[in-house]
Order: C-alpha cells, then sequence, then structure tokens
C-alpha cells in the first residue's frame, strides 16, 4: 500500500481498523523520505530512528486496545526555527549550525503529546527570511512538482515534503507569506493562523509581531486536525490569545451557500500573471456553483504593504538576531583579537547575504534620526492596512486573491534580485501586517505547477476559512494529484 | 556652597533590584549568590526561540515604589528594547521602559543643615538585570580571558531618575539617604548596597553663578555606597572645577568611580556613544493599569519615613534629632514603635502622651541610639535582629522607673540581656539583683560602716565632702551593689548628723 500518498484522517482509520500498523506506517514513509531525498533535499536533519521507536510505542498502545488520538502514529516534519529538545535546530544558519536545543517549541510538545511522529528538521531560507528556500547554509530544496523549480520560502522544506510524500503534515512558520507561498508553489494546504492563536514560544524569531507557526497538509480536514493539535493559549507566550479554540473540524462539510466572497481588486492588477488569473476565474465560478456570491471590493492601501513590511519586518529581525553574537552557543569565529572584532567576524561568516542585507536595513530604521521617518511611518501605515480589512469584513464573510503572483520560478531566477524576489509575497504580506488567518490551497494548475487560491478571514475565524476550503476543495479534484515524482536519481 | 567658583548641578539615577521572589520573565529564583549559573532558565539566557513572560508582581513593586515617590501611575505602559551588544546581556537588548515608563513625576523632600528642600523625581521604570562578568587576570583592561555568570540577568529592577535639582554633595547623600529609607519601608527592595540591590549613577555638571545654561554633563559610574559617592562626588566636581578654572572644557563622557585609584575613569565618550535603538518590544503586550489597581496598591503603602519622623515628636515629644535617627532605618523605626506599644503607649493619630510617656519615649530613645547601636554595630547587627526585644527593654525600664534595680545594675543587666536574650526579670531573680530598700536593713549597714571609719568621719565635720562618697562606696561594697543609692544618700547624712 502507498501509505505516504494517504492524508493523515485515512492513515488513522486505517490504524484503528488495524489494517496498518504504525510501524509499517512510519517505515513507509521513511523510505519515501530516503528515496525521493536526494532530488527534493528538503530535509536538514532525519530523527528516523527516534521515529521508529515512537511508532513501536504506538503500536503497543493500539495493542493494549488503547484509544489513539486523531494525530496518533502520524509521521510529520518540523521546520528547522522551531526548538526540539535534544536534536539539532538550525535555521539553516551556519550561525546555528550545532545548536541543539534544551527544550521543545510549545508546538512540538502538543504534537508530541498528540502523539504525532517527527521525522525529522526540514529546510527553510536562512533564519525565514526569503521566498524560494535557497537562502539555506544547506543546499536549497526542490520543487516536487519540477525540480529545477523553487519550492518557495521561507518553509520551503515543510511544503515541498508534504508534496513529496516524505511526510504526512508538516509545520511552517509564516511571517510575510512563508507558509502560504510554499504551499501554492507544491500544490498542498498552508494555513497562516491569526497573530495569537498558535503559540510563538520555541519558534526562533525573525519578526515577532509578525511570525505565526502553521500547518501544511495534503487536505484540508488534515489542517483542522493540526490545528485543534496546536492551536491554544500558551501561558509562556504573553502575545497568544486567551481564548477557547473550536472543534476545527466541526466547520469542515458545512454548506458556504449565501457566503459573500469580497475580492479585492488590488490584487488582480498587473503583476499577476495570465495562468493565475484564469485559475482564479475559475476558482469563483466554481464557488458561485456553490452558492457563494463574489463581490469585487477594495483595500486601497495593498500597495503601501510592500514597503511597510520591509520596515517592520527588518527592524524586529535586526533586534531578535542580535543575540547571535558568538559567545554562548552556536558558531564563533576563529582568530578574533578582541570582544568587538569577536562579535563582527562572527556575524560576518556565520550570517548569509539575505539576513545581513535584513540586519543592517533593521538597523537603519530603527537609528535615532531615522525611526520616525520610517519605523514609526511604518507602524501608522500598518494600522491603516488593518482598517482597510476590518472594514472590507463588515461586509464579506471571506476575502479571495491568488496566492501568488505567478507558479513557482527557477532555481536561482531571482537569487541576485532580491526586489524582485520580495514581490513573490506581495499577495501574502497584507495578511501579516493585519494579524488575520488566511489560508491557501490548490486551485489548479499551469504547464503541471500548482497555482494556490487564497482565503482571508476575520481574526479567529480560521474555522470558516476551513469551511471554504473544504467546501471548495470537494468541488474540485486537484488536491488528490501528487507530483510526478519518482524515487532514486534514475529520473 | 557660595564659596565655591562654580554651581554644582546634579541628578541622580538610582537603581533598586525588587524584592520579588522570581525573576521578571521566568520563573527563576531572584536569590543572591549561588553558584555561577544556577539560577537559569532558557528564558532569561535568551536562548533562540523564548520569550518572556511578565512577572505582575514587579509591576505592584514598580507602582509602589512610584506612589510612595509621589509620582503618577501611567495608565498605559509598554515595555521596549534597549539594544547593545555586549556579553553579559544575552540576547543582545535589555529590556527596559523608554517613552511610558511606568509612573513620573513625584518628589522627595529632605533636610539639610536644618534646610528644608524638594528634589523632583522625573521617572520611575521597570528593567531587567544584566548578568555579571568575571575577568580572569582581575581587571578588564588585563584580563586574558572572561567568564559570565547569568544568575543576575533577568533580576527586576527600576530606575528611579532624579530631576537636576540637586546643589551639593550633602544634597546628594540626604537624598540618596531618603530614597533608600522609602524603598525600604515600602519593602519593594531590601537597598543592600553591598550586595548591589542598590546603585547609584549621578549626572554632574558645573556653571558660573547666576548663569542659566547649564554646563557639560559627565555621568559617573559604579558609586554603591555612600562613601564612594561622596568621594566619588568630591574628586568629579573639583576635576571639573580645575579644568574650568584653567579655561578648558568638559567632555561629555561617561566615567567609572574607581574605589581603588579613588579616582574617576572616562569609559566611553559622547562620539562614541551608543545608539540604543529602542524599540517597543513586540513579544510583550502594553500594560493597562486601571485605577482599581492603583488603588489597591495604594493601600498597601505603609506609614512612609517622612509621616513618622512627624509623627515621633508630635505623639512622644522626641526631639527632631532622635526622630530623624529613628526613622532613618525601617527596622529601628519598627523597634521603637514596638518598645512604644509595649510600655502601654500605642496612640490613635494626633495624639499626644503626657509628660511621664515623654520621658518613657526618651529613655527608650536613649537606649536605642546609645547603648543599643554601639552593641549593635560592635556586632554588625541592625534592629531587625537585635537579641533584646524591644518587650524586654521596656520591662528593663520599667524595673528601673519602680526602683526593683538600680541604674547601675541596669547596666550589668542590660549586658547580660546583650548576650542571652533572657527576659531581665529572670536575670534579676537569678543573680540576686533585687535594690534593697528596706530602711532597716540599710540603716544598719550605714551604721556599721560609719561606725568602722571614725577618721573619714572626722574628716567629714572637718568640711571634706568627698568623705560622702566614701561611705556610699563601702555601703555599695557592703550590699553589692544592690543598695538603693537615694536611700542611702538619706540614711548616711541622718547617721553623719548623729555623730
Ligand atoms: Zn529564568
Amino acid at each position: 500500500m502507498k501509505l505516504h500518498t494517504k492524508c493523515a484522517h485515512e492513515l488513522h482509520d486505517l490504524l484503528v481498523s488495524k489494517e496498518i500498523s504504525a510501524t509499517e506506517l512510519v517505515n513507509d514513509v521513511a523510505a519515501r523520505l530516503e528515496d525521493v531525498e536526494p532530488k527534493v533535499l528538503a530535509f536538514v536533519t532525519k530523527t528516523i530512528d527516534e521515529a521508529k521507536a515512537a511508532a513501536a510505542r504506538v503500536d503497543d498502545k493500539i495493542a493494549s486496545g488503547e484509544k489513539i488520538g486523531p494525530l496518533e502514529g502520524i509521521p510529520m516534519a518540523i521546520k528547522d526555527n522551531m526548538c526540539t529538545e535534544g536534536v539539532p535546530t538550525t535555521c539553516s544558519s551556519k550561525m546555528l549550525h550545532n545548536f541543539v536545543p534544551p527544550y521543545d517549541a510549545t508546538v512540538v510538545r502538543k504534537l508530541k503529546e498528540a502523539g504525532s511522529i517527527m521525522l525529522g528538521k526540514v529546510n527553510m531560507d536562512e533564519f525565514a527570511m526569503g521566498s524560494s528556500c535557497e537562502n539555506s547554509w544547506q543546499e536549497g530544496t526542490r520543487n516536487p512538482w519540477r525540480l529545477e523549480r523553487v519550492p518557495g520560502g521561507s518553509s520551503g522544506g515543510s511544503a515541498a515534503s508534504v508534496s513529496a510524500g516524505q511526510a504526512v503534515f508538516s509545520l511552517g512558520s509564516d511571517t510575510g507569506g512563508s507558509i502560504r507561498q510554499p504551499a501554492a508553489f507544491c500544490g498542498v494546504v498552508g494555513l497562516k493562523p491569526t497573530y495569537g492563536s498558535v503559540s510563538r514560544y520555541g519558534l526562533i524569531a525573525f519578526a515577532s509581531s509578525l511570525d505565526q507557526i502553521g500547518p501544511f497538509s495534503r487536505d484540508v480536514r488534515d489542517c483542522a486536525l493540526v490545528m485543534n493539535a496546536i492551536a491554544g493559549h500558551d501561558p509562556f507566550d504573553s502575545t497568544s490569545a486567551p481564548i477557547e479554540h473550536p472543534d476545527y473540524t466541526t466547520f469542515l462539510d458545512q454548506s458556504i451557500k449565501g457566503w459573500r466572497i469580497g475580492v479585492p481588486k488590488e490584487y488582480f492588477g498587473e503583476g499577476i500573471d495570465a495562468d493565475v488569473s484564469e485559475t482564479m476565474q475559475k476558482a469563483m465560478k466554481t464557488l458561485e456553483s456553490l452558492g457563494a456570491e463574489l463581490i469585487e471590493c477594495s483595500l486601497p492601501h495593498t500597495e503601501y504593504a510592500l514597503p511597510c513590511y520591509y520596515i517592520i519586518a527588518p527592524a524586529e529581525a535586526s533586534s531578535n538576531l542580535a543575540r547571535y553574537d558568538g559567545v554562548r552557543y552556536g558558531f564563533r569565529a576563529e582568530e578574533a583579537e578582541d570582544l568587538i572584532s569577536m562579535f563582527s567576524k562572527t556575524r560576518s561568516e556565520g550570517f548569509g547575504e539575505e539576513v545581513k542585507r535584513r540586519i543592517m536595513l533593521g538597523t537603519y530604521a530603527l537609528s535615532s534620526g531615522y525611526y520616525d521617518a520610517y519605523y514609526l511611518k511604518a507602524l501608522k501605515v500598518r494600522t491603516l492596512i488593518k482598517q482597510d480589512f476590518d472594514r472590507a469584513f463588515e461586509k464579506f464573510d471571506v476575502l479571495l486573491s491568488p496566492t501568488t503572483p505567478s507558479v513557482a520560478f527557477s532555481c536561482g531566477d531571482r537569487l541576485n534580485n532580491p526586489l524582485q524576489m520580495y514581490q513573490s509575497d506581495i499577495c501574502t504580506l497584507s495578511v501579516n501586517l493585519a494579524g488575520i488567518p488566511a489560508i491557501s490551497i490548490n486551485a489548479g494548475f499551469a504547464d503541471g505547477l500548482p497555482i494556490g487560491v487564497q482565503f482571508m478571514g476575520k481574526p479567529f475565524e480560521e474555522g470558516r476559512l476551513l469551511q471554504i476550503s473544504h467546501a471548495f476543495e470537494q468541488a474540485t479534484s486537484c488536491h488528490s494529484q501528487m507530483p510526478p515524482l519518482k524515487g532514486g536519481c534514475a529520473e | 556652597m557660595r564659596d565655591f567658583d562654580f554651581e554644582i548641578v546634579m541628578g541622580l539615577e538610582v537603581h533598586a533590584e525588587l524584592h520579588t521572589k522570581s525573576k521578571i520573565f521566568c520563573g527563576c529564583t531572584t536569590e543572591f549568590g549561588g553558584e555561577q549559573n544556577t539560577h537559569v532558565c532558557p528564558v532569561c539566557l535568551g536562548l533562540p526561540g523564548v520569550l518572556p513572560v511578565l512577572n505582575e508582581k514587579v509591576v505592584d513593586y514598580a507602582m509602589k515604589a512610584g506612589l510612595a515617590l509621589q509620582c503618577t501611575i501611567a495608565s498605559f505602559s509598554k515595555f521596549d528594547r534597549k539594544n547593545y551588544f555586549y556579553p553579559d546581556l544575552p540576547k543582545a537588548y535589555q529590556i527596559s521602559q523608554y517613552d511610558l515608563p511606568i509612573a513620573e513625576g513625584g518628589y522627595i523632600d529632605i533636610e539639610v543643615q536644618g534646610e528644608k528642600k524638594r528634589i523632583g523625581i522625573t521617572r520611575v521604570h521597570m528593567e531587567e538585570d544584566a548578568g555579571k562578568l568575571v575577568h580572569g587576570g582581575g581587571s578588564l583592561a588585563y584580563a586574558g580571558y572572561s567568564l559570565a555568570d547569568y544568575n543576575r540577568t533577568g533580576v527586576p529592577l527600576i530606575e528611579i531618575v532624579s530631576e537636576p535639582d540637586i546643589r551639593s554633595i550633602e544634597e546628594a547623600i540626604a537624598y540618596l539617604e531618603q530614597l533608600k529609607a522609602i524603598l525600604e519601608y515600602t519593602e519593594v527592595s531590601d537597598c543592600k548596597m553591598e550586595q548591589g540591590s542598590l546603585r547609584c549613577d549621578a549626572n554632574v555638571s558645573l556653571r558660573p553663578w547666576g548663569q542659566k545654561e547649564l554646563g557639560t554633563k559627565t555621568e559617573l559610574k559604579n558609586m554603591n555606597s555612600f562613601k564612594a559617592l561622596q568621594k566619588a562626588l568630591e574628586y568629579e566636581i573639583e576635576r571639573q572645577a580645575e579644568i574650568l578654572r584653567d579655561g578648558g572644557k568638559i567632555i561629555q563622557e561617561t566615567r567609572m568611580w574607581d574605589e581603588n585609584k579613588g579616582e574617576t575613569i572616562a569609559l566611553r565618550s559622547k562620539e562614541e556613544a551608543h545608539d540604543y535603538r529602542y524599540f517597543p518590544d513586540p513579544d510583550l503586550p502594553p500594560i493597562v493599569i486601571s485605577e482599581e489597581w492603583v488603588e489597591r496598591i495604594r493601600k498597601t503603602l505603609p506609614e512612609l519615613p517622612q509621616a513618622r519622623q512627624v509623627r515621633l515628636v508630635e505623639s512622644y515629644g522626641l526631639p527632631a534629632y532622635d526622630a530623624a535617627v529613628i526613622t532613618g532605618s525601617k527596622a529601628m523605626a519598627d523597634y521603637f514603635d514596638q518598645a512604644c506599644t509595649a510600655y502601654g503607649m500605642t496612640l490613635p493619630a494626633g495624639q499626644k502622651v503626657d509628660q511621664k510617656g515623654q520621658e518613657r519615649a526618651k529613655q527608650i530613645s536613649n537606649y536605642m541610639m546609645g547603648e543599643l547601636s554601639r552593641r549593635l554595630n560592635a556586632s554588625e547587627k541592625g534592629f531587625q535582629d537585635c537579641p533584646i526585644s524591644p518587650e524586654n527593654l521596656v520591662e528593663l525600664l520599667t524595673l528601673i522607673e519602680g526602683g526593683t534595680i538600680s541604674g547601675k545594675i541596669a547596666k550589668t543587666v542590660f549586658d547580660e540581656m546583650f548576650e542571652s536574650g533572657k527576659k531581665p526579670k529572670t536575670i534579676v531573680e537569678e543573680k540576686g539583683l533585687v535594690q534593697i530598700s528596706d530602711e532597716g536593713a540599710l540603716a544598719s549597714v550605714v551604721a556599721e560602716v560609719v561606725a568602722a571609719n571614725p577618721q573619714v568621719v572626722a574628716d567629714f565635720k572637718a568640711g571634706k565632702d568627698k568623705a560622702v562618697g566614701f561611705f556610699v562606696g563601702q555601703v555599695m561594697k557592703a550590699t553589692r551593689g544592690k543598695a538603693n543609692p537615694g536611700l542611702v544618700n538619706r540614711l548616711l547624712m541622718e547617721e553623719l548628723k548623729r555623730q
């Protein structure tokens, strides 16, 4: 049985009915992982021995007649910026190449408690800065649909591993689109939850006020199951919301008849590829056929999202990344003469180009004399962008847009053109600035490459995003396709 | 100070460690000492991925300090990051408060040489402490290596910034004394300067008398005792004065007080000063403080030192000097109040004890400021761990007042009380020290002594007054000091007249 092509809820049924064992499942997915890994290059650290031991424990539990949870025994991958006790957590940076955290991130702890089994830590753009997964100290991850294309970033490894069948689901983090853009490029489901609905404790910070952890999955039901496991208030994260979360699976299989869906015209302007526009038109038709009403609307401050984001995110990053100074852990440069040269050599040699670029941008934006003109101004723009959404959600249940302006681009294509690279997140950035939830699901293909549709919702209304995504998914068939990826090095 | 060429302008920045059990953003203990790097966790070490969670007790304490310093408590306050690189700062930023501190606009009243003065408090803000570096090879300059101890990182501090209202070293000392007393009274900080829980920096500038503009200032750091503050200010004021007298210019810089060398040393000049790149900490939501919260904290405020000083003068008729000394330390003031209670002199506000009560209060004060302070200092103790309880001191005073023991015997009893902590009555009974006031018994001793010394009687008759003293001494010797001295005197005069 090709277990690695199945969703978590299907595998759960097989485990409960004892048609398969957790050991079989882990072995099958691990074999697939190893089989395609030389091509996909999704993993930075593999923990397959530990995974097999964990699978045996789940089997013992099943054998003893105990009930298992919906994610128990299910193999997963974790983005390498979430701390895992005793397992290296590098942020795909030379700076942390030898860092082994003494504690688990809250999401990791919760998934362990839910019985999910980690197969390894997956690749990303260094410190989550990038949109192609090429800014890694390791080799860049490839798009399973076409290997010379990027998987998107920064959670490229998380998206590619699920798409390629190397894990049933995974966690990524989204600061400006880092879950949704790779989900779209790799043809999987990617949810960026409301800021504060999933604990950030143990997520190695890039931009604290924008970062949010979320799931990658093969279908919407799995996405709901993972949300059930990871959402919730965490006393270790002061920005996590003290609210009760619903059972997210209760939103599935519910009609969206009569829903009003806003279509912000700013997301359909020039710069959006014809293939993408066409697929969006088809998606809107599908939703209409499900009884929803699609209405054009406007988010007038959208054009300021990109500059606003590229002030705020680097400003916070410059502060968050200051702790990597070679004093206590991680990389330390050799042959420094004194303290200052140790700091500066360590940071020069330990960080990659994009990280250094953003640290410099952020340091400049916060420095005295420029703070008011850049950082403070950006905060004001951020408020305007948030107000755009508040106003839109007075009228609409959700908003619809493409997730990305184009399909996955070629490896190396935009590496030397940071501004062009930044453009690939143009449809996703505003959501992080506003703190609202958004999901990307596969809406079709162009030339064999997936195209994502994005639904944006009111704060803490992930349930409604899952509801519309599930309805859409049921009405189409694209999510059941797997990339034409063969194992080994024969292809 | 008019005889000095310049007017001195100073402001103090005082860091006080808050007396909470756990750190400001994690659950680690704030206990002083302990093996290096044992009071630490991923959060206070600033490991990748960790987040701070504010200890609400810290806000309570900071508000209490703010209220005790007559400040306005902000209804909306927030934490900011102060970014700079140093190995003792694990995150390379300190979580502090910048433009919205917890409390602003207060004051402290001081008195220097009988003159009262008000020193403004600009602000009180909360922040986390950094770690400590131990330099191998002695001093920083010659260190071959440095080791970091992070036990102190994340210990909660408040910084209290004064207005530049201080005009003399005496005022600076008086301000710091008063501030220390207020923080001790409110139990916001234990103020142990020797353990670094109270640290003082000073901004110092000079200007010609009558000039309005401020002179260029220097910032003095690392003064951790009153003596150091005094000496550092003396040195720095004279250093600046010399430069100005020679027509030179003061460089705006940070200087460190070197205790061993007895001088201030330049640390860094303004040109290379830090740009801290303050910005709101995105990991910590703003602090919203309700009226109710402020009132709840206000209710926990104790009587503050100055109010207490006034009360001791008004209620017990204590001299102002005594009241000032006693209220200078909370433990001492508490001791005094407990002693008055033991004497049955607990007073409702505004009431005054009678003449007898005033004498008793003065007796307590005399013992506390005299013998008791001397003995406590010698044994390096404070009033909070005085071996003689206030109740026992009052019992001793009652024994003297009632004539049970003489003042001389009282000294012996006092010594014994201090050594053993026993009750005075027990000591008097055990040692048989009760005063002999039995007239008949004493009269016969007096008669015997007089009869045995005819030569001295003759001297007395010849007008030598010293003779009386000799007889008193003899009677005391015969009674082992227990004779009631007043009674002995009267009986002696009667006996001598009869001769
Ligand atoms: Zn700690």
